[in-house]
């Protein structure tokens, strides 16, 4: 998986609140959700995202309640991958579950500026920061999430495998 | 290899002899949960994989508890959802308006968490159920999924951190200042990824619902987790509430831990959280001059029996000042009919509180309280983010149900002491 892009710079601790508000959260609709992504953090998120662009954060990025909706909303605003220091627990599970490509590079996180023009390539394990000229090596996941995410998804993975049964 | 109380649990759960950190297991759950908001995507990825049973019909938890009684259409489309999967897949605990509450308050109460068991919720609070010597943690709709259908989950075995709580707190001391005071002290990723084990001579001070109260919060410091050690008080509550097998599990005594802090709960003053980070703690004696608008009690955190009873012991016989409405909300329906056998709605009706049915509502600024710009709240809840309550520019100050109640007579965030004369 390889994506281009440009950055768009957040802080420490962006919440689940701010990704999406719980007052938009009577829908499940993509691209719904996908125009209020941001809102109360940066009412100019939306208006000036493109798609492929990249979301760069500092720590304990998407910390906050289990909705699904915000990576979802990120997903669907056209961020093709977010890069932060830390990520929230469970933040970080529902981007793989979804199929959200999420990295954690504090080195690039911290060199990122705005409108950087980023390239990541999650198969190589590299990111070019084009305005800095400079690259930083990135972990590849374990094999157990890989599976997941090359499968296409928890789900596509538990279609094949799911034999319901009821047992006790 | 020794092993936490987490790993311990965790590693029976996915039929191991022994775990370490950093392993990726695949567990059995004994208990799988969703609500109105996340419960509908989660139905969405089940039907869209085509899968047509669910793996067992009495371990899956439906309660639509965040928009309910059903705010608006929208809402009550997402809640028709829910219903018509529940009536279709026979799944047995799905509650209705009229007996659900507040799903981390309900689960227990209705006995369907016990210590041992392995509990995924799309619901970050999840962590509550800890309190019972569980293993239970916050997941997103697609886990939840997958978990309807197969009842395993995936899973990174923590670290762990323990907290041994030690000493007997003080009057206005509850659940919600010691889990503030840990917040304001590790910080909101001071637990990211871990478990956090309370331990200690402490904990024969702290009732059930001020474990629930703590374990609640463990993901308001990023951990996965939140676990309490079992002892007789645990017991006692999962004998009266449910018929389930328990199993108790305990840490061996070289168990590894991260870190070990030792927290000497009679030297805690009440706290408050102030905006906009569960971690801006500060202790009663320095919060200063804060004029309020709002008073919530209520919510998975705070909406439990005592908490009622210490509201309604400060509330008795007073008045809510004329520039607050103080919100009540009892967690559950049992709770709720609790408070009135007791009287308790009369001392809150007599005081000018509006009393509301089991809903998260106002919590997530979801109804039944929503804040404007530039106003403030106290509320007992969990969450005090940029707009979680309401508009961007509102304030949410997090406090116990005492300081909650003692600040709707007063007008500003307060000490009971200061009313309790
Ligand atoms: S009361 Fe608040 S924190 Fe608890 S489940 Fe409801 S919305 Fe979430």
């Amino acid at each position: 998986m390889k994506f281009e892009g440009k950055v768009i710079k957040y802080g420490d601790n962006v919440d689940t609140d701010v990704i999406i508000p719980a007052r938009y959260l009577n829908t499940s609709d993509h691209s719904e959700l996908a125009k209020h992504c941001m809102e109360d953090l940066d009412a100019t998120f939306v208006t000036r995202v493109n798609k492929g662009d990249v979301m760069v954060a500092g720590y304990n990025f998407g910390c906050g309640s289990s909705r699904e909706h915000a990576p979802i909303a990120i997903k669907a605003s056209g961020i093709s991958c977010v890069i932060a220091k830390t990520f929230a627990r469970i933040f970080y599970r529902n981007a793989i579950n979804i199929g959200l490509p999420i990295v954690e590079s504090p080195e690039c996180a911290n060199d990122a500026e705005e409108n950087d023009r980023l390239e990541i390539d999650l198969e190589k394990g590299f990111i070019i920061n084009y305005n800095k000229g400079k690259t930083y090596r990135i972990e590849p996941f374990p094999e157990f999430i890989q599976k997941i995410i090359v499968a296409g998804g928890l789900m596509a993975r538990t279609k094949k495998e799911a034999l319901p049964t009821e047992t006790d | 290899m020794p092993m936490t109380m987490t790993q311990k649990i965790l590693a029976k759960a996915a039929g191991l002899d022994s775990v370490k950190p950093g392993q990726l297991v695949q567990a059995k759950v004994d208990m799988v949960l969703g609500n109105d908001i996340t419960a509908p995507v989660a139905i969405h990825e089940f039907e869209k994989a085509g899968l047509e049973k669910v793996f067992h019909t009495e371990k899956i938890a439906l309660v639509p508890d965040h928009f309910t009684p059903n705010k608006d259409i929208k809402s009550a489309e997402q809640v028709k959802r829910m219903r018509e999967f529940a009536r279709k897949m026979g799944i047995k605990h799905f509650f209705e308006v009229g007996q659900m509450g507040v799903e981390h308050a309900l689960l227990p109460e209705q006995g369907l968490v016990v210590a041992g068991d392995v509990v995924i919720g799309a619901d970050s609070h999840t962590c509550t159920y800890g309190a019972l010597g569980a293993f239970s943690t916050g997941t997103g709709s697609t886990d939840m999924a997958a978990a309807m259908a197969t009842g395993e989950v995936w899973l990174k075995i923590p670290e762990a951190i323990q907290f041994n709580l030690i000493g007997k707190p003080s009057e206005w001391v509850s659940g919600k200042d010691i889990i503030l005071h840990i917040i304001g002290h590790i910080g909101v990723a001071g637990a990211l990824y871990k478990s956090m084990e309370f331990t200690g001579d402490g904990l024969e001070f702290l009732s059930m619902d001020d474990r629930f109260t703590i374990a609640n919060m463990a993901i308001e410091a990023g951990a996965k987790n939140g676990i309490f050690e079992v002892d007789e008080e645990t017991i006692k509550y999962i004998q009266e509430h449910s018929c389930k097998t328990y199993e108790v599990f305990t840490a061996d005594n070289d168990a590894e831990y991260l870190k070990e802090y030792t927290i000497d709960l009679s030297k805690l003053k009440p706290t408050v959280s102030f905006p906009h980070l569960p971690e801006n703690t500060r202790t009663i004696d320095q919060v200063g001059e804060i004029p309020i608008h709002q008073v919530v009690i209520g919510s998975c955190t705070n909406g439990r029996m005592e908490d009622m009873r210490i509201a309604a012991k400060i509330l008795a016989g007073r008045k809510v000042h004329r520039d607050v409405r103080c919100i009540v909300i009892p967690a559950t329906q049992r709770i709720w009919k609790e408070c009135m056998q007791e009287g308790l709605f009369d001392i809150f009706v007599d005081a000018g509180c509006a009393v509301s049915t089991p809903t998260c509502g106002p919590c997530l600024g979801g109804h039944m309280g929503v804040l404007a710009a530039g106003e403030r709240a106290v509320s007992t809840t969990n969450r005090n983010f940029v707009g979680r309550m309401g508009h961007a520019k509102s304030e949410v100050y997090l406090a116990s149900p005492a300081i909650a109640a003692a600040s709707a007579i007063t007008g500003k965030i307060s000490s009971p002491d200061e009313v309790m004369k």
